[in-house]
Formats: C-alpha cells, sequence, structure tokens
C-alpha cells in the first residue's frame, strides 16, 4: 500500500450560519505527511472529517486518486482514522480492537492473525494484546487506535490530535515514532493539530488555517522563513515573530517614538504596517538599536528578554549575559534578510520590491549614539 | 481501651440503620418462614406447629400449581417482550429523530401513571362492545370480544398491560446508557465499514449488556411483584386463570385469613425470587463488561 493524493476544491461546510470550512482548496500529496495546523475553532477537524466522510460537505468536492468521493460513505474512501479520543472499544481487548475492521470486511482467519502479529510487533504491542483499553496508559492505548489504522493497510491514515492526551515525554516519542512509521509504511498522512512546533517538527507540508479558511500552505521551512501573512507570522515559532507597528514619515519608516529608521519604502505602501522579526533574529552588538529592558524570563541556555522600542514591545531571544538585566539600556542587532513586512490591515505579506530593510548598525546609529541617554551602568 | 470505646461508639452508630433494617425486613422474613411450620389459629384453636403439613398441602394445591404456572408465563413473555421493546425504542429515540423529546415522553408516560390508574385506562379499552379495541375491531366487521371474561384470553390480556407499563420504564435505563456511549465509536466503526446491524450487535449490545442485567433483574422481580392491575381488572379470575403468586398470597391472607399457608406461599415466592436474582447475576455477571 502506497499511499494516494487527496485534493479538496472549494470546500465548505457550514451549520447554519456557522461557516466551519469556507472554501478551501488544497492537495495532500501522495505519500507525504500533510499537517492541517490552526487555533482552536479554525476547522481543521470539520476538514478532516470531511475527507473521512464523516461529515457531509456543504459544497466543493473531494478527489482520492483523482475519484470524485465527495458523495461516497467512509469506507469507500481508501481511508483509516485515528480519533483524538482514540475511540477504542472499551469491551473488546487490544487484538480485538486491532481486528475489528477486518472481521467486519470478512478478512480470512489465518490472514487475521499474520497480520495483527506484524501489526502488534511494529508497534510493541505483543504483550498487551489480551488487555482491555481501560487496562492501558495513554500511550499503548494511542498505539493501539494507530494499529487499528495500519492493519487497515489503506493508504491514507487521518489523525486528529492524536497526541494531544499525552505527557510532553511521551508525545515527544510518539512524533519521531509516528513520522517514522508514516515514511516506512509510504501513507499519506492528513494530521490535525493545533501545536505549532508539532507541525513544524513532523510535517512535510504544513496547511496553515484560520477562521475556516488557509492562510498558508507550505513546507516547514517556507512558513517559518517566510510567513505569508501576519498571522500565520504570529503563529509559527515560540516565541512568535515580533509584530511592531511602523509610522512612516517621507519614505522612512519608524517605530512611533523611537528615532532609528528601520526600513525604506521604494514603492506604494498602505498606512497601516507592521514589521516582523523573529525573537531569534535579534542579538546583541555595541553598534545596534537601543532598546530598554523591561522583563527577561528564564529559559536555562537562553532567556526571552521583553524590550521595549519607542512605542512598541519586543521579545529577544538572546544568550545570558550579565548586562542583560530589567531596566538597562542594551542594543540590538538583526540582519535585513530577517526583517519582514506586512499590512496592518489585511495582514498580507509585502514583496520586497516595494521596501527595503535597513541595516540599524551602519545608518542610524552613528547619528543615534550621540541622542542616547545610558541607563544605569 | 481506646480500641474498645471505639468499637462501642461504631455499634451505637449503627444501631438506628440495625433496629429498623431487622425490625421491617429480617424479623418478618423469619417469623415467615417460622409461621409457615404451624397452622393458622381460628377461633378457640390456638396455632400448634405442624412440621412440614403446611408444604404438603401446598403440592397437594391445585391452584397454587395453576397461579404458579400463570406466573412463570406471565414472566416468561413480559420479560424478554418488555425488554426487547424498550431497547428498541430506546435506539429509535436516541436516533436523529424529528420531535423526539415528545416522543420520549410519550414513551414515559405509562412509567409516570400509577398501576392502578394505568389499569383503568385498560379497563376501557377491553371494555366486550363498546371498549376501544372492540370498537376498532368493529369497524372491520370483527365480533366483539370479551378480553378479560375469557380464560384463555385473560392472561395476554393483562401480559400486554405489563408490558405497556415496563416498557417505557426500562427504555429510559437504555436511553441513558446510550446517551453515555462516544458517538466516536459509531464513527470509528463507520470508517471500518461496520453496517448498522454489525455496530449494534458488536458495539452497541456489549456496551449495553451492564444495563440489560439492571433490567432483567427489576423486569423479573417485578414480575412477581407488580399485581396493583390484576385487582382493578380482574381479580384474578375468570377461575384463577389471571392470577399471580402475589395476588393469590393476599387473597390467602387477607381474604381467607389462612396466615400459615400464606407465610407458606411467601416462603416459595421468596426462594423463588432469591434464585432468580442469584443465578441471574452469577450466570450473566461474567460475560457483562463494566467500565
Ligand atoms: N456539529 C457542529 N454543529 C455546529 N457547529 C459546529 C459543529 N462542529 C463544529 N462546529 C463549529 O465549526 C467550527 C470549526 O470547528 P472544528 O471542530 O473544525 O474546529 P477545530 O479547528 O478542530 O478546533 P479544535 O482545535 O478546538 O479542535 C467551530 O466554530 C465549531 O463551533
Ligand atoms: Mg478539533
Amino acid at each position: 500500500m502506497t499511499g494516494v493524493e487527496i485534493e479538496a476544491r472549494a470546500l465548505r461546510k457550514s451549520w447554519g450560519d456557522t461557516q466551519a470550512v469556507d472554501g478551501i482548496s488544497f492537495t495532500a500529496e501522495a505519500g507525504k505527511f500533510t499537517v492541517l495546523l490552526g487555533p482552536s475553532g479554525c476547522g481543521k477537524s470539520t476538514t478532516l472529517r470531511l475527507i473521512a466522510g464523516l461529515e457531509q460537505a456543504t459544497d466543493g468536492s473531494i478527489r482520492i486518486d483523482g475519484q470524485d468521493v465527495t458523495q461516497r460513505p467512509p469506507n469507500e474512501r481508501q481511508i483509516a482514522m485515528v480519533f483524538q479520543s482514540y475511540a477504542l472499544f472499551p469491551h473488546l481487548n487490544v487484538a480485538e480492537n486491532i481486528l475489528f475492521g477486518l472481521k467486519v470486511r470478512r478478512v480470512p482467519a489465518a490472514q487475521r492473525k499474520e497480520r495483527l502479529d506484524r501489526v502488534a510487533a511494529l508497534l510493541g504491542l505483543s504483550n498487551l494484546l489480551e488487555r482491555r483499553p481501560a487496562q492501558l496508559s495513554g500511550g499503548q492505548q494511542q498505539r493501539v487506535a494507530l494499529g487499528r489504522a495500519v492493519i487497515a493497510e489503506k493508504p491514507i491514515c487521518l489523525m486528529d490530535e492524536p497526541l494531544s492526551n499525552l505527557d510532553a515525554k511521551l508525545r515527544h516519542e510518539m512524533r519521531v515514532e509516528l513520522r517514522a512509521l508514516q515514511r516506512k509504511l509510504g501513507l499519506t498522512m492528513v494530521y490535525v493539530t493545533h501545536d505549532q512546533a508539532e507541525a513544524i517538527s513532523m510535517a512535510d507540508r504544513i496547511i496553515v488555517m484560520n477562521g475556516g479558511r488557509i492562510e498558508q500552505a507550505g513546507t516547514p521551512g517556507a512558513i517559518y522563513d517566510q510567513p505569508a501573512t501576519a498571522f500565520t507570522a504570529r503563529f509559527i515559532g515560540t516565541p512568535p515573530m515580533n509584530l511592531i507597528a511602523l509610522s512612516r514619515a517621507g519614505q522612512s519608516l519608524r517605530v512611533p517614538g523611537a528615532d532609528p529608521v528601520l526600513a525604506e519604502a521604494r514603492g506604494a505602501l498602505p498606512d497601516n504596517l507592521l514589521l516582523g522579526i523573529r525573537p531569534e533574529d535579534l542579538h546583541l552588538s555595541d553598534q545596534g538599536v537601543p532598546v530598554q529592558v523591561e522583563a527577561i524570563e528564564y529559559l536555562g541556555a537562553d532567556n526571552l528578554v521583553d524590550c521595549r522600542l519607542g512605542s512598541q514591545r519586543l521579545t529577544a531571544r538572546l544568550q545570558h549575559r550579565q548586562e542583560v538585566a530589567e531596566g538597562r539600556t542594551i542594543r540590538l542587532r538583526w540582519s535585513t534578510e530577517a526583517v519582514h513586512l506586512f499590512d496592518g490591515l489585511s495582514g498580507a505579506r509585502l514583496d520586497k520590491a516595494s521596501w527595503r530593510a535597513v541595516e540599524p548598525a551602519t545608518e542610524s546609529i552613528n547619528r543615534m549614539n550621540a541622542a542616547v541617554v545610558d541607563g544605569p551602568s | 481501651m481506646l480500641a474498645r470505646r471505639e468499637w462501642i461508639h461504631g455499634w451505637l452508630l449503627l444501631t438506628p440503620a440495625l433496629i429498623l433494617l431487622f425490625a421491617f425486613t429480617h424479623y418478618p422474613a423469619v417469623t415467615t418462614v417460622w409461621h409457615s411450620f404451624f397452622s393458622t389459629p381460628r377461633g378457640q384453636r390456638p396455632s400448634t406447629f405442624v412440621g412440614l403439613d403446611n408444604y404438603d398441602f401446598l403440592l397437594a394445591d391445585s391452584t397454587f400449581w395453576q397461579v404458579l404456572s400463570n406466573n412463570l408465563w406471565y414472566a416468561l413473555v413480559t420479560i424478554p417482550v418488555s425488554i426487547a421493546l424498550a431497547l428498541m425504542m430506546a435506539l429509535w429515540v436516541d436516533g436523529k429523530l424529528r420531535g423526539r423529546g415528545f416522543v420520549r415522553m410519550a414513551y414515559f408516560a405509562p412509567t409516570v401513571l400509577p398501576l392502578i390508574a394505568v389499569a383503568n385506562i385498560w379497563l376501557f379499552f377491553y371494555t366486550p362492545g363498546f371498549g376501544l379495541i372492540d370498537q376498532v375491531r368493529g369497524l372491520f366487521g370483527l365480533a366483539e370480544v370479551n378480553w378479560l371474561g375469557n380464560p384463555d384470553l385473560v392472561l395476554g390480556s393483562v401480559i400486554v398491560v405489563a408490558i405497556w407499563k415496563e416498557a417505557g420504564f426500562f427504555m429510559i435505563f437504555y436511553l441513558a446508557a446510550l446517551q453515555a456511549i462516544s458517538p466516536s465509536l459509531r464513527e470509528a466503526a463507520s470508517i471500518e465499514g461496520a453496517g448498522r446491524w454489525t455496530y449494534f450487535r458488536r458495539v452497541t449490545f456489549p456496551l449495553l449488556m451492564p444495563t440489560t442485567l439492571f433490567v432483567s433483574v427489576n423486569a423479573v422481580i417485578n414480575s412477581f411483584r407488580l399485581v396493583d392491575h390484576i385487582f382493578v381488572m380482574t381479580e384474578g379470575g375468570p377461575d384463577n386463570a389471571s392470577s399471580l403468586l402475589l395476588f393469590y398470597i393476599y387473597e390467602t391472607a387477607f381474604q381467607y385469613w389462612d396466615t400459615a399457608y400464606a407465610a407458606t406461599l411467601t416462603v416459595v415466592l421468596l426462594v423463588l425470587l432469591s434464585i432468580l436474582a442469584i443465578g441471574q447475576f452469577f450466570l450473566v455477571d461474567r460475560r457483562v463488561h463494566y467500565r
């Protein structure tokens, strides 16, 4: 069984006035790990259930392996599914749970046993086969749910936040296991989560959703490096990207209440602008932009430092240093590549053709140095 | 010393409950057994120990055997039919049904009504000639039937009333149990391609087993205990054709005032119920999955 492609076209689902899924189109490539990512209530589960056939689409179509399955029942869609709650049958033991589908489909007993042995070994369930779900830990239950999906040997596997009930350590282990399993079996995986770290670490392709629409679809790298919207920029990364409002005077873009020019307009720009820069792209430098330290969160190796620049706040991820202390003024520097610009109203990313980031060290600093009043030292 | 004080306190705290339990449950039960070995005091003749005479009489009492067989038939029909009906109604009402709140209430109504009232309603249904049933039959040109006067029909007629009364009550338990089953189980099964019947047989029904056990124990007890409608509708007649064990005990004790024989009958009823209840728990319990 190798994966097959899933394609959604202008897919829509509404309940009364609620638009849960608002005309989305995407492709989950064959054999790839696709993650649906978004905040609570954005329509991820609904999208997954539309693919599974557990909900009827209000409009639009779903194609699996090139065939329109929009009107077909779940069992004709070549899918297996792992539910968030696992949906294990409480009265059946592990073996019976895993074999449920094969029995329903009248697979011969000899073949059932052979497949069960293989799946149980693969998932490390061999000595738990007699147990009831209530006698298993969360991680074991999760593996049983996975086993039920794997044994079906369907080319598509759908998962709705399967790891959200597990503790941090187990979650990490299961992420690695799941990813390895998907690769090994060549499944087309569609995986729902609201945890961006999980999405980035597992996905071949991430589809970021918000309010029933797709904000951006792309590889984790592309989404991290080139967020298409301010929403994506804010949603991906811990801590999230700093988005600071800019004011414009002629060609110069500044933070209100602070002197340094951070960017220059080169073409037509909207009035409301948001400058985006990731906390990890900020560095201490003698030649940087001066900012006031307001709070420090110690993370061990790194610290998250909340700073004030004019009227705006930004967070920097800095290595532990003596001079970084609350109330002090420090100087931050970044590379021009790390700067993103978004339309403050629509949230859309603004093309580099219309603006240029200004290297803080070279142009403004010398002029600045005279004006800055250093904090107590 | 301290341990002893605690021990006394413990017993003191238990005493009120124990007194009530003994006075109203254990003592009557024991005296009933005791009385069944004595004759009934009549006028000048005091009660005397007669050993197993009462039981000998019981074995030879053809009315007892008829009443017992009535009761067994009554149980044999009401229990499975009312449970099956309750389950079907619950499955139906649990689904996506328009106006299901109303349907639920309608099904539950017979349970809320006292059995005496229920019996009066059915008395009207069964009235020969102008009762509801005969009126409907009349529309099709069928002859009138004396449902409660015919010894061949009367037991069936009271059985119908009992089922009507009990099914709605049991439905509530099934409905509660059904709603406790996570809908994602149905979805998981549908992804595996399980149809409605397979899902019912392999998932719903096994998960309802604790409820079925509970309901069936209740049904067994009720089939020996609920006789109110016999009083209103038939008084056990005609010719004991609709008399049940408990009704016969009542008649013996409070109409013929044969208290010793009534005690004997009561002992038989108690033994019968105990065997049934214990047997049910032991036999069925093993196959029931509890969450
Ligand atoms: N059966 C339903 N009836 C009415 N509205 C629904 C139903 N199911 C979902 N919705 C609505 O659709 C929207 C999307 O729901 P969905 O379950 O897809 O969100 P989600 O992205 O999975 O969120 P979460 O991360 O919290 O699971 C929500 O506003 C929700 O209230
Ligand atoms: Mg969800």
